[in-house]
């Protein structure tokens, strides 16, 4: 069971510390302008995010017990095809269906 | 008075673009969402509560890191430390769209920080990177766009999570919605070689750094990749300047 002062406690700071993070460079420097070279790494956020977040549940999903697995290596790569030269939606569609297709297969195997 | 009708339709179209951008998304907010409302019930937390934590802190992965360390008994400070290490990266975030929306007012600030979820910092950026002639009542509506279809899904199927006590068939193997969904997000952002090289260094750094505590392989990473493609990106120019 987890108490109730120990759930409140953790929620309110959490919620304060992560609008915070949020908050940071957007809300605390408004309208200054970030010096040159920041900008410069600061085009690289998203690419430099996004890949490190994907590719731990894409080698070592929890739902194979961290097994590197088939279904979701190739799911991966077919929604990254199809996200490079199709579009967001085809992108999904091609991750699921290939890791539906590829699972189908192995249970028939 | 033309002027400002214009601007409010332009403003009106880019909120709508913003929603549609982001409607495939909500594939993963459903599953995700649910799940959360019936691990927080599992737990042992009430309805109230398991709403209450995805409205007060609306961060999925740090949300679940909390409740399993709250389970385990951990130290509240232990806790906090976790679950704030899995949001460290949006403070990246902010910064990169500090020069997009830093001139909106601070009350439009707070709103659009308390809202920054992953997708309405990817979709956002990539459409105010792609086109640069937008107002700023047009890059606001596009945020708000985006967030609107996403953080409404989050809060209504935590709710029907947690109050069915039931999530999305494991079967359906929705967990994976999740990598793809990301996948989908950053591809359309490998516009050129530096974008191309970061990735790359933040896929390796993510495998070879993958044991270190409190995400810290992530955010090792994005700073490696940043690095990484503001280098490719210094050195191109400097080459085309010499060629």
């Amino acid at each position: 069971m987890i108490s109730d002062s120990v759930f409140w406690a953790v929620t309110v700071l959490l919620g304060i510390g992560t609008f915070l993070i949020r908050f940071s460079f957007m809300g605390f420097l408004g309208k200054r302008r970030m010096p040159e070279w920041l900008m410069l790494h600061l085009r690289y956020v998203g690419v430099g995010v996004f890949p490190a977040l994907i590719t731990p549940l894409v080698l070592w999903p929890e739902a194979t017990g961290g097994q590197i697995d088939a279904a979701h290596l190739l799911g991966a790569a077919a929604a990254l095809a199809a996200g490079l030269w199709f579009s967001v939606a085809g992108a999904i569609i091609a991750g699921m269906g290939t890791l539906y297709a590829v699972q189908i297969l192995q249970s028939a195997i | 008075m033309r002027r400002g009708v214009s601007g409010n339709s332009h403003a009106r179209s880019a909120y709508w673009r913003g929603a549609r951008d982001c409607a495939p998304f909500i594939i993963i907010v459903v599953p995700y969402s649910m799940l959360f409302g019936v691990v927080a019930r599992d737990a042992g937390l009430d309805l109230l509560q398991a709403m209450a934590m995805s409205i007060i802190v609306i961060a999925g992965a740090s949300q679940f890191t909390a409740v399993a360390l709250m389970q385990e008994h951990a130290p509240v400070f232990i806790v906090l430390l976790a679950a704030l290490a899995v949001n460290a990266r949006m403070a990246m975030y902010s910064a990169a769209l500090q020069p997009h929306v830093g001139r909106a007012p601070v009350r439009l600030r707070a709103i659009m920080a308390y809202l920054m979820v992953d997708q309405a910092f990817a979709l956002s950026i990539k459409e105010y990177d792609d086109h640069p002639d937008m107002r700023l009542r047009e890059k606001l509506a596009y945020y708000f766009g985006v967030i609107t279809p996403a953080c409404g899904a989050w809060y209504g199927f935590t709710f029907l999570g947690a109050v069915l006590g039931r999530a999305v068939p494991p079967e359906l193997s929705l967990h994976f919605a999740v990598p793809v969904c990301f996948i989908a997000l950053v591809a359309p952002m490998m516009k050129n070689l530096p974008h191309v090289v970061a990735a790359f260094v933040s896929i390796l750094t993510a495998v070879v750094f993958a044991d270190l505590p409190y995400n810290l392989a992530l955010v090792l990473a994005a700073l490696l990749a940043m690095i990484a493609g503001a280098r490719c990106e210094v050195w191109l120019a400097r080459r085309r300047v010499m060629a």
